[in-house]
């Protein structure tokens, strides 16, 4: 523990370094501004440094997790009212999250930004820096305070990251779209700590997790988290920033977002709900699986129907979600119906999902960043065939497309295996009802992981695949040296969080002790190199040894064969049944793929179709689909807001006198309620 | 793990890849008796793979490595998958890395794959195959799961009970035979003798493959269905599989295996011979069925305990 500000360096302890480190990014922001304009300074010097930071924070973080809570006081902000700071398992797992993958983002960065692309190359380092920084102080904030402070300066910086290209009209209406919704969120999470604090005045987290609720007011700080949160982490209907901000956003940001800051919000349903709150109510846990599905239903039912490739990816990120959200309420349930094993292999699902997600999904956007800027086009249906031209990239891409699509043995397959089994080896609940819900559940999950398979099958096989559908594609560059190493790294840690899920358990394992007082790493350490969630005649799965299987029957398939016969290849032209005249154009475009998709979910789309007629001249076919959130309920709102906003502006009559009336009227008013 | 275990793996191993084809020219000889045709011998796959293996491989000027590796993932996805079913002994040194939900995460790999060769060459056959595939795999792999589920429960619980027709059973039987006709490419969904161009499936995926690649997967394609075969005897007809420290049992394992193949073999045919192919967007109605039906065994066990 620290006694004060600034002990002697020898008595440091961990939440003392994460502090340097998010002081560092912060100097190294400052640097950006001081070094505006000269772009081989900060992409050579402060990228990379920035990006060392993280793997310091995720060694700092990594020696912290398995260490008692440490506590930290800040004396800075207003007077009297320092900043606390709480270094325990659960941050220590994000701060481990937020280093690596933002190592990997930084060192793609490094090579990424260019001159000419809106915001000065310095002033972009600063807010991205300033960004790291606040997303890692989120997570050891240990007071409303502190973390208000540190939500809003992440929502800020990332909302001036997202506009980096502000003079497109298109970005600057998905930035303001963002900050509208990220502070509608703010509110609810700041009026959850209000209620958390019960009237005390001590806005602590000490002081909140003292507090005993009544069912009624932790019912409310609930709804409260799960609507601020929610708001930042994408959760139906309050998704609608997420598709516009992703492709707005330059890619390593996009990146950071997705793969980063959405998992903040995570955080902070995991702090709220098991942390702050004592005793879960069994309801909570049935909303959020219904929210969480819905959610996950939806975004991976519109991913699958995008032609813009970030777009894709941002639904898909909101599907990921929705699993996530679904997770948790498995936890919540099991927990308020004191499972606690139960709830703990859930919980598990839910942080190895969170660290599979974040890699894979920043490697999936830093890469359509090297394809963006390959060949300028974000449109699937101008890509094809760049795994001719850019290998690294499509290679790369294809690691992070098999984690996305859950197959094994990468680190997607994992966190829904676990989560599968969390949900069919669930021992019977009391309630008949939850019995019967919880097997559909798992099916209807199953259904969403095929369709991010079906999802991922399309993104990657229409950009990399196939025939270029551009003259300008057989042009495209590969990625660059940085470019190549942050990629390499992401790609790194999808197949290492795949193949050693029993090591990584072990760190998810303090996480779910302190939370809901169960962990699964003794039972999992029983079984060796096997994940084994309950008991091994139940289940097991052993990914080193599946990958060894496949990769040892390719090999003993690929000797035998070259062996026993011939190797002898021809190229020719390709045989499509004897067809000489095939081109490009005939491939199946991105929403030809989507066509089934479009067919079997309609209710879920608005859509437009404009058909030619069989005596049009030049016949144009158009469909767009729209999302029905936006039509049934957030134009309404606006509409509403707008009218409101009219009448209000009535009493704006732009004459002094006027206003001195309404100063005078106000005057009054105060004076007779003191007077009472 | 005992040497005995080991050996069984290594048995059966080697019995899934020489069976595999065994088995589809057993299913194609009484097609073609049943539709009243002169059959073609028994042992017709063998000499096609040996005879592809021989040929000269002829692909596209500008395939990638990932069309010239499929080919290889693919057969040594299914390969795994056929060791690690219980078909002959339930003591496998291999089994214990994967259970039901890896068995499934497998296929959907070796499905990728498939799907994104097809892609590679950019060919209006392949990307459309791909789609299609796609389409299949998202619908029958949740019913596929739900079968697994709802048995691995049921049998669970009935297992000290007396052998009899269990009603929850009886619909996750129906259920799974339904997605693995889907699942095989087999005729109420795709037909595995056409190619008429528009109407096929798994004929379009491997449209451009030739010489070693075309064998390993027409190999990699008769190992799937052998594993699903399995799949089913071991969920519905577990009879005669050898439990650890039996060595004798081993010996009995294979001639009920093979018996119990054939059977089904003959039965699928007939079921091929009675039913038409159905057009493309009829199938999420079939595979919705399916998984209805898997769905209310479960119920049905849950709520009636039967």
């Amino acid at each position: 523990m620290t006694n004060g500000w600034l002990p002697a360096a020898a008595q440091w302890v961990h939440i003392d370094w994460v502090l340097l480190v998010a002081a560092a990014w912060m100097l190294i922001g400052v640097a950006g501004v001081l070094a505006l304009r000269r772009l081989t300074l900060v992409a050579r010097v402060l990228f990379p440094l920035g990006g060392a930071f993280g793997l310091v924070l995720t060694g700092i973080a990594l020696s912290a997790a398995l260490s008692s809570p440490e506590v930290a006081v800040l004396p800075i902000g207003l007077p009297g009212l320092p900043f606390h700071f709480r270094l325990d398992s659960l941050s220590a797992f994000f701060l481990i999250v937020i280093g690596s993958v933002s190592a990997g983002v930084s060192a793609f960065a490094a090579g990424y930004f260019r001159k000419g692309e809106g915001t000065p190359p310095g002033l972009l380092a600063f807010e991205y820096h300033l960004f790291l920084a606040s997303m890692a102080l989120v997570v050891v904030a240990d007071d409303a305070y502190a973390f208000m402070v540190m939500w809003e300066t992440m929502a800020l910086s990332s909302f001036f990251l997202v506009t980096a290209n502000h003079r497109i009209v298109e970005i600057q209406r998905a930035g303001y779209l963002y900050l509208l919704i990220a502070h509608i969120g703010a509110i609810g999470i700041l009026l959850c700590f209000g209620v958390l604090q019960a009237n005390t005045g001590d806005y602590t987290f000490a002081n909140m997790r003292a507090q005993q609720l009544s069912p009624f007011w932790a019912s409310l700080a609930f709804l409260l988290a799960l609507f601020g949160f929610g708001a930042k982490a994408g959760i139906l209907p309050l998704h609608v920033w997420l598709p516009e901000a992703h492709p707005a956003a330059p890619s390593p940001v996009s990146a950071l977002m997705s793969g980063v800051m959405l998992k903040t919000a995570i955080y902070g349903v995991l702090r709220v709900f098991f942390d702050l709150l004592d005793t879960p109510l069994w309801w909570w846990g049935l909303l959020l699986l219904v929210v969480g599905l819905a959610t996950a239903l939806f975004g991976v039912v519109f991913a699958a129907v995008q032609v813009d490739m970030k777009r894709l990816l941002a639904y898909s990120s909101i599907e990921n979600i929705g699993l996530l959200f679904a997770a948790i309420g498995l936890a919540v349930l099991f927990s308020a119906y004191g499972m606690q094993p139960m709830a703990a292999l859930a919980l598990t699902a839910v942080l190895y999902h969170v660290a599979g997600h974040a890699f894979f999904k920043s490697l999936l956007f830093v890469g359509t960043g090297a394809v963006l800027h390959a060949t300028s086009e974000r449109n699937l249906g101008k890509l094809g065939g760049l795994i001719r031209t850019m290998p690294w990239v499509a290679w790369a891409m294809l690691v992070g497309v098999l984690a996305s699509a859950g197959l094994p043995p990468l680190g997607g397959f994992v966190s829904e295996w676990l989560l599968l089994q969390s949900f069919l080896f669930s021992p019977a609940l009391p309630s008949a009802f939850l019995n019967m819900l919880i097997p559909v559940v798992a099916a209807l999950i199953a259904l969403i992981a095929a369709l991010a398979s079906y999802t991922m099958v399309k993104f990657f096989g229409i950009i990399f695949l196939g025939q270029p559908r551009e003259e300008k594609l057989a042009l495209a560059r590969d990625a660059s040296g940085w470019e190549r190493i942050g990629m390499a790294w992401l790609v790194g840690g999808c197949v290492l969080l795949g193949l050693f899920p029993v090591q990584f358990i072990a760190l998810i394992d303090p996480v779910t002790r302190s939370l809901i007082g169960a962990g699964m790493a003794d039972g999992v350490a029983a079984g060796g190199w096997l994940l084994v969630p309950v008991a091994i005649e139940r289940a097991s799965y052993g990914p080193a040894i599946f990958l060894l299987g496949v990769a040892a029957s390719f090999a003993l398939a690929f000797v035998l064969v070259r062996t026993l016969y011939h190797g002898r290849l021809r190229r020719a032209a390709p045989w499509d049944c004897g067809y000489p005249w095939q081109n490009a154009r005939m491939q199946d475009t991105a929403e030809g793929f989507g066509q089934p998709i479009r067919q079997i979910f309609e209710p879920f789309f608005r859509m437009e179709r404009e058909l030619p007629t069989p005596f049009d001249v030049e016949p144009r076919y158009r469909v767009s689909v729209g999302d029905h959130f936006w039509h049934w309920l957030y134009l309404p709102l606006a509409r509403a807001v707008e009218r409101l906003a009219g009448v209000i502006g009535l009493m704006q009559q732009g004459r002094i006198a006027v206003y001195l009336l309404y100063s005078f009227a106000t005057l009054i008013t105060v004076l007779v309620v003191v007077k009472q | 793990m005992t040497w005995l275990g080991v050996f069984s793996q290594l048995l059966e191993i080697v019995a899934a890849l020489l069976l595999a084809p065994l088995l589809s020219g057993w299913i194609n000889q009484w097609r073609a008796w049943l539709q009243n045709r002169s059959a073609p011998g028994l042992l017709q796959p063998y000499r096609m793979l040996h005879k592809l293996f021989n040929k000269e491989s002829v692909i596209a000027e500008h395939a990638s490595p990932l069309f010239r590796g499929a080919p290889y993932i693919i057969f040594g996805c299914m390969a795994l998958a056929s060791a690690i079913i219980p078909t002959l002994s339930t003591d496998l040194p291999l089994s214990p890395a994967a259970d039901a939900i890896a068995l499934v995460g497998l296929f959907a790999l070796a499905r990728v794959f498939v799907s994104l060769a097809a892609m590679d060459v950019g060919t209006s056959f392949g990307t459309l195959g791909a789609r299609r595939e796609m389409l299949i795999g998202f619908l029958a792999e949740p019913a596929l799961l739900m079968v697994l589920f709802s048995v691995t429960t049921i049998v669970e619980t009935l297992a000290n009970r007396d052998l009899g027709i269990h009603p929850s059973l009886a619909l996750a039987g129906v259920a799974f035979t339904m997605v693995s006709l889907a699942e095989n490419a087999r005729v109420p969904v795709d037909n595995p003798a056409t190619h008429l161009e528009l109407t096929m499936i798994h004929e379009a995926l491997i449209l451009e493959y030739s010489g070693r690649h075309l064998a390993l997967l027409e190999w990699a394609a008769s190992l799937k269905l052998f594993a699903y075969s399995c799949i089913g005897l071991a969920l519905f007809f577990p009879w005669g599989v050898a439990e650890a420290e039996a060595p004798l049992a081993l010996l009995l394992a294979m001639p009920a295996l093979i018996l119990k193949l054939a059977i089904g073999g003959a039965l699928l045919a007939l079921l091929e011979t009675l039913s038409a192919k159905m057009r493309i967007f009829r199938v999420p109605e079939y595979l919705a069925t399916a998984f209805l039906l898997a769905v209310i065994g479960m119920l049905v066990h849950i709520l009636l305990a039967a």
